[in-house]
């Protein structure tokens, strides 16, 4: 115990200093679970806490992260034509991958997590967990390419606006990771959508337009010359004729299932190996994610299975009506084309912002795949609905909770 | 195979066999209108099973078939299907619920065994037991008297009727008094052979309520008497619409009661006879159907109605019977008792004295050697403890882990304890302990490996295992409460002092033991009991 004897010591002091001892507290409580022991009430706690439950969050999202990072590179050389296995080029792809992945999830976690530990400091509580999940999750549902200062803005937004207007972790109405998209959807069009913004590292995908390389690109070529290895050749990495860089969503709006399976086969769009946001692109990965969150009870299996119940009812009812080619894609493909799986497994189930009440997860799960299909399929300006699906629920999850509960209390006074 | 699940398959395979009549046809150019036609098809095929189902149960009424014995519909039940196999030892037109919800904790130290006597030197009657009582009551002897078991010792100004009892007899020693000079507890140093105050009981089949209320209010039997809501001593103005008693606990360690009952069955019967009298419904007996079939002294309990509970902890709460048996609603007000109450009670009649003797369970992983103890209402924590503790970091606990009191071994056991409790404190510091614990701890989480060790008996200590923050986790309460309450939202309402919402939500049929493995479970660390209590208190202040 020598160590925690040490940390106790330099434990700068509450009063002069807030903002210090709330930066200590939260490094502190991070290496140390707190002694405290329980007073009034129940006398055994459950090893569960906050902390806990949110790192586990964090780790259903692991493998997204290495596969978003390595996709990011693939993606590049992809579209310029060179190493089109998965495998071939692998250094400059993970490197590639890093030195776009990195700057987004600092610039990510340092602005929200300075605003969260200001805002405790300020308050005087502890530090919350909540960014923690958010932190984690923004970079996955960005573009390859999002600018850092868009970035910032964003996530300041979501935190200081989204979640500490309302009195923080806990007590906030939307999710904080959507807000922040939603921000740079909004405020930020052409960062977001369209065809461009999913490949990394060309200012245009307009054909011949060359790569353009960062002084950590240049850094990692002389390591790779070093080691005799192939480099980021800046002159000969550009886009090849006939590139568009659409997603398979674009493409299925464009012609359907049809044009989608002519650019990319089935298997491409399940594991991954395709533009999109960062994170969202490999299916199995995020079903791994989604089944490590059921299995230990940290998210609720009834919104994602009532999601996935909504979202296929809406694809074959959008089958059946078929007006348009995009209609006419089947109902799986619906499901791993684009993000339906990521959002359901880890934007739904936020429990902070979802329906508190069982009944209420079931209608607010289903009409999440319900709506967002919809918006999905019917909106021409962009061909993702799952965001403003959610946010939308979000926004209706207290109305459904009220109505639920409304229905148990009316049971009771019925007979009174 | 049960009959339920036999059923279900038969109407499956009939209504999947209607599917066939379509399923050739078509070139797949409109999925809509054989869509349609199928959905059609289904519904007809149902509509043709729910008639024919009909038909056959009216007549199998007509010829006079037991309805409830020979299941004759066709369609299986579906709470047949899922539930569990009502026991054998349950008799027809006994209640039996089986609940999915709810929490073991599986603590080591249980006490076995023969039931030890321990007369320890002092005892002590403490006002503050008793919830609502006004800080300062009327205390009717002094330090020097000599008492017997059943002499009055206080009473509540506010309700003068109710008469609280010694339950020894010897010399009071100390009139003890805390905060403000409010009266903490009236400590009487005992006999080594306790002496009765003579009781004359009246005859029960000739009483009536108003005579035998009396003969309770006086004989400090009436403090036994809880009521719902609230919790707290009954109010003698108010008839209770039923009368509940727990025959078990599932609460972790809990004291076993069917060995309370041997060679008391006769006092038990009579003491629920008594009750009977008490209230214009019926005396609900909840009886423990997990295992083998209960002792004789509650199954063959006469004028009760028994209902049968399965399940984990807290299915032997009695909330959770009354919730699951016969609601409270409105302005219903409900007794509950303790078993060892009902013997008391009952001892009045049989021995014609006031029995306030009590077996108490004392275990815990810190007892050396845990033991079912007889001793006294109110005794002296340290003599039932002394020389069986292993070290002397220690909490102890009357009452269980869960909904228990703290307490010292200078301190002394409250009113309705039947149990002492005693863990580690956990007050050190882990490393990385809410990522990596080193030591197992029970959780309902999914992140510990506990279900690679459902037999595993955990130590416990007392460390909240992490910060209280806000309400973030939703259904958790939901998932270890088998009743139709919200939890999460009853509590929002309390903090916001929502009385409307607070009465809908169903406080009035919550006791702080029946929430509290709710704030064990509890992510966000939430104090749900004086959360329950605080919320209680405001609703009592209303009327």
């Amino acid at each position: 115990m020598g160590l925690v004897d040490l940390l106790k010591k330099i434990e700068p002091d509450k009063k002069n200093s807030p903002f210090l001892h709330t930066l200590y507290d939260g490094f502190f409580t991070f290496a140390y679970a707190p002694n405290t022991v329980t007073k009034g009430g129940v006398h055994m706690r459950d090893g569960m806490d906050l902390k806990r439950l949110m790192v586990h969050v964090v780790l259903a999202m692991q493998l997204c992260y290495v596969f978003g990072t390595y996709n990011m590179g693939h993606q590049h050389f992809v579209a310029a034509g060179q190493y089109l296995g998965f495998i071939e080029g692998f250094h400059l792809k993970l490197v590639h991958g890093l030195i776009h992945m990195l700057p987004i999830f600092v610039v990510a976690h340092v602005v929200g997590l300075g605003i969260e530990f200001w805002f405790a400091a300020k308050k005087g509580h502890a530090i919350e967990e909540g960014f923690l999940v958010s932190g984690a999750l923004i970079p996955l549902i960005m573009p390859p390419d999002v600018p850092l200062w868009i970035l910032a803005v964003a996530v300041a937004f979501a935190v200081i606006i989204g979640k500490e207007a309302f009195g923080g972790t806990g007590m906030n109405i939307w999710n904080v990771a959507l807000l922040a998209r939603v921000f740079v959807f909004f405020a930020y069009p052409t960062t977001i959508a369209g065809d461009e913004v999913w490949v990394s590292g060309y200012n245009t995908l307009a054909e011949g337009t060359q790569a353009s390389y960062t002084f950590a690109h240049g850094l990692f070529n002389s390591l790779f010359e070093f080691m005799g290895v192939a480099t980021f050749q800046e002159a000969s990495t550009h886009i090849v004729d006939g590139y568009s860089g659409a997603t398979p969503l674009a493409l299925a709006y464009q012609g359907g299932w049809e044009n989608v399976t002519n650019t990319f086969s089935p298997a491409q769009m399940f594991w991954g190996t395709i533009p999109g946001s960062i994170g969202e692109t490999s299916k199995p990965l995020i079903i791994g994610g989604a089944l490590f969150l059921i299995i230990t009870k940290v998210a609720s299996w009834r919104i994602m299975l009532s999601m996935l119940i909504g979202g296929i009812t809406m694809a074959l009812i959008f089958n059946a009506w078929g007006a348009t080619p995009f209609m006419e894609v089947p109902w799986y493909g619906q499901i791993y084309m684009g993000s339906f799986l990521f959002a359901m497994a880890f934007m739904a189930t936020d429990p902070v912002t979802a329906s508190g009440t069982n009944t209420g997860k079931w209608i607010y799960g289903f009409m999440i795949g319900f709506i967002g299909m919809i918006v999905r399929v019917l909106n021409p300006a962009y061909p993702e609905g799952w965001m403003l699906a959610i946010l939308f629920m979000n926004t209706f999850a207290p109305l459904i909770d009220h109505y639920v509960l409304e229905a148990n209390m009316s049971k009771r006074m019925k007979h009174a | 195979m049960n009959i339920a699940r036999r059923k279900f398959a038969i109407v499956f395979s009939l209504v999947f066999l209607s599917q066939f009549s379509f399923a050739q046809s078509g070139n797949g150019s409109s999925y809509l209108i054989y869509g349609l036609i199928g959905i059609g098809l289904l519904l007809l095929v149902f509509a043709v099973l729910t008639l024919a189902d009909n038909l056959i149960q009216i007549e199998g009424q007509k010829m006079g078939v037991d309805s409830k014995k020979h299941d004759l519909g066709i369609f299986p039940n579906v709470t047949d299907m899922f539930s569990k196999k009502t026991p054998q030892f349950v008799n027809n037109g006994e209640g039996f619920k089986s609940f999915s919800k709810g929490f073991d904790i599986k603590l080591a130290g249980e006490a076995t065994g023969e039931i030890k006597n321990v007369q320890t030197s002092r005892y002590a009657l403490k006002p503050t037991d008793f919830i609502g009582m006004s800080p300062i009551p009327k205390v009717l002897v002094a330090a020097g008297d000599e008492v017997k078991a059943g002499d009055a010792i206080f009473f509540d100004k506010k309700r003068p009727n109710i008469i609280y009892t010694s339950p020894v007899s010897g010399e009071v020693v100390e009139v003890k008094r805390g905060a403000k000079r409010s009266i903490a507890e009236i400590i009487i140093l005992a006999d080594k052979e306790i002496s009765f105050k003579e009781i004359t009981a009246p005859d029960l089949a000739t009483i009536d309520r108003d005579a035998l209320k009396s003969f309770f209010l006086e004989n400090g039997v009436w403090a036994m008497f809880n009521q719902r809501p609230f919790d707290i001593v009954a109010d003698e103005e108010v008839v209770p619409r039923d009368i509940f008693i727990s025959t078990f606990s599932t609460a972790p360690l809990a004291l076993d009661n069917s060995i309370v009952i041997k060679g008391n069955e006769a006092a038990f019967q009579k003491g629920v006879d008594a009750l009977g009298i008490m209230t214009d419904g019926s005396v609900h007996l909840g009886l423990d159907a997990r295992g083998a079939a209960p002792v004789a002294g509650f199954a063959s309990c006469t004028g009760v109605k028994k209902n049968y509970f399965s399940g984990k902890h807290p299915a032997g709460n009695v909330g959770i019977q009354i919730h699951n048996t016969a609601p409270i609603k409105g302005s219903d007000v409900v007794w509950t008792l303790d078993v060892q109450d009902v013997i008391t009670i009952g001892k009045l009649f049989t021995e014609g004295k006031y029995d306030a003797s009590r077996v108490i369970a004392v275990g815990g992983a810190q007892v050396t050697e845990p033991s079912i103890i007889r001793t006294y209402q109110g005794a002296h924590v340290g003599d039932l403890v002394a020389g069986n503790l292993s070290d002397n970091k220690n909490r102890i606990i009357a009452g269980d882990v869960l909904s228990g009191k703290q307490t010292t071994e200078e301190d002394f056991l409250g009113f309705g304890n039947t149990q002492i409790s005693v863990i580690r404190e956990g007050d050190d510091y882990e490393a990385f302990g809410w990522l990596l614990p080193i030591k197992p701890r029970p959780s309902i989480s999914g992140t510990f490996p506990n279900f690679l060790y459902p037999n595993h008996k955990f130590e416990g200590e007392t460390n909240t295992h992490g910060e209280k923050r806000a309400f973030v986790v939703s259904g958790q309460y939901e998932s270890v409460l088998p009743m139709d309450i919200y939890p999460q939202h009853l509590m929002k309402a309390i903090m916001a002092g929502d009385f409307e919402r607070m009465e809908g939500l169903g406080i009035n049929e919550l006791s702080e033991e029946d929430l509290a493995v709710c704030e064990f479970v509890c992510t966000s660390k939430m104090p749900l009991q004086s959360l329950l209590r605080e919320g209680l208190d405001m609703m009592r202040a209303d009327g």
